[in-house]
């Protein structure tokens, strides 16, 4: 607990850092992931082709990834670009099979009926399907937050890990109160974005109860053919 | 892309292969760590997930264990632990252990979870014991979802093994940590090709392996609500997860 408070400006400065280099792939791999699920929910061989292509980025471990980034990007090593961008796709690949079940998942009578009462099909995809996938999204989405936010402390071996400093800086001084800090201020922030998350949900999808399908994401992304438990170094 | 060229050059010279710190002993190195730790967890997670999944007791413990692991940062825990333990296999392969559990214990659990209660029923009303409940049917129908979680959980142990280069000697994580420490980049793209390269092929095989296992009829897992081409009678029927609109 000193040690905390004598180096409180360090801990909150990483803090900021490791939220913000988080957050900005939970918003890019939601973003892509919408317009992608839903062309992969239309069309069967662009499904197969975008769940192969991100499954097989996905299984690329973090640390080789963020390492080659440099080189694929030509961006410098300690550029933030690096990690970012590594982690939205990591991000996509997480969201993109919730997306494409989401937009699945909503019954084709219902869309048919929104068709034969005249919505156009851009229309129909915003006031329909949209927020009738909304709840499986958000579940999915919940899961990609907390993911991220761990993943992010690997690239501290690249200089980039935001609280992920606290692991190697730690086990240097052989202090291991600095990496339980480190642990528990990272577990903040995924429950700080968590709550953030749930908040934005009630707001925006009201008539949102839990339904078997939303409990179940979170289980479910550790399964299937590419899906891997988030937390992977 | 100079970079890539001398990192494949690199893997292609059979002297970087030989020796106690060539590319052969780490991959070994690698594949050991990775094959005891999901040897240990399996003995730990399937059992367990057998008895959940049969039982249906536990859910929620199953879901709270993997929600909790996904929320804590591998790299972390991986030094704490040696921090304190030392630096040894034994440590080495018990943090290891437990990040499989979580996923493989979720793929025993979600497999038998996903088969059908009809069959079930059906096994014990024609006077099946348990125990062949669980062996003849939920079992063989789970098969490809419980293939799933070894798949996750492999994944997990081999891309954090590969952090484990930074405390441990062994395994390819070695290649990138060194790189990174000397400013050799060649080399750490020697690692991450490596490490990469393993996971596609350890992976590709399970995958294959999954395949394999599904019995026909339900290589897709459970019946997914289909898009396209069911008669309008078959929908009447179906159950489709979201409810309102």
């Amino acid at each position: 607990m000193t040690w905390l408070l004598n180096n409180l400006g360090l801990v909150l400065g990483l803090t900021a850092d490791h939220a913000r280099l988080s957050a900005i792939p939970i918003v890019v791999g939601f973003a892509a992931s919408i317009p992608l699920g839903w062309f992969a929910s239309r069309f069967p061989v662009a499904r197969a082709i975008l769940l192969t292509v991100f499954g097989i980025l996905f299984t690329i471990p973090s640390l080789a990834l963020f390492v080659a980034m440099p080189l694929i990007l030509g961006t410098k090593i300690l550029s933030d670009i690096n990690v970012i961008v590594a982690l939205s796709i990591y991000a996509i690949a997480m969201m993109l099979r919730g997306a494409v079940d989401a937009f699945t998942s909503v019954s084709r009578d219902v869309l048919q009926s929104a068709t034969a009462v005249g919505f156009a099909s851009w229309t129909r995809f915003w006031t329909v399907q949209l927020p009738l996938a909304g709840p499986v999204l958000l579940a999915n989405l919940r899961v990609v937050s907390v993911s991220t936010v761990s993943l992010l402390s690997v690239a501290a071996l690249i200089g980039k890990g935001g609280l992920g400093y606290l692991f190697t800086n730690g086990y240097q001084r052989a202090f291991p109160d600095e990496i339980v800090i480190g642990i528990v201020f990272t577990l903040l922030i995924a429950l700080v974005f968590d709550l953030i998350l749930v908040g934005i949900g009630r707001l925006v999808l009201p008539w949102n109860r839990r339904t078997k399908a939303t409990r179940d994401a979170g289980l479910a992304s550790f399964l299937g053919s590419f899906r891997r438990a988030g937390a992977s170094a | 892309m100079n970079f890539f060229a001398d990192a494949f050059a690199f893997i292609l010279d059979p002297a970087n292969w030989a020796g106690d710190n060539g590319i052969g002993q780490r991959l070994l190195d690698h594949l050991r760590y990775t094959g005891l730790a999901v040897g240990f967890a399996a003995v730990i997670a399937v059992p367990l997930g057998l008895l959940i999944g049969h039982t249906g007791r536990g859910r929620s413990f199953v879901i709270i264990l993997t929600s909790a692991a996904r929320a804590l940062p591998t790299f972390g825990f991986l030094l704490f632990i040696v921090l304190l333990a030392g630096l040894g296999l034994a440590p080495l392969i018990f943090v290891l252990v437990v990040l499989a559990i979580p996923p493989l214990l979720a793929g025993v659990y979600a497999g038998l979870e996903s088969v059908d209660r009809v069959p079930i029923d059906a096994a014990r009303a024609i006077g099946l014991s348990e125990w062949q409940i669980l062996g003849r049917v939920e079992l063989p129908l789970g098969f490809p979802l419980l293939i799933g979680g070894l798949r996750s959980a492999t994944l997990q142990v081999i891309a954090t093994a590969t952090i484990a280069g930074y405390v441990a000697q062994g395994g390819l994580g070695r290649f990138l940590i060194e790189g990174l420490a000397r400013r050799e980049f060649t080399l750490a793209i020697v690692g991450a090709i490596l490490v990469a390269v393993l996971a596609l092929v350890v992976d590709g095989l399970l995958a294959i392996v999954q395949k394999l296992v599904s019995p026909r009829g339900v290589s897709r897992g459970p019946a997914r609500p289909r898009t396209r081409s069911v008669p309008p009678t078959r929908q009447l029927g179906r159950r489709t997860p979201i409810t309102e609109g």
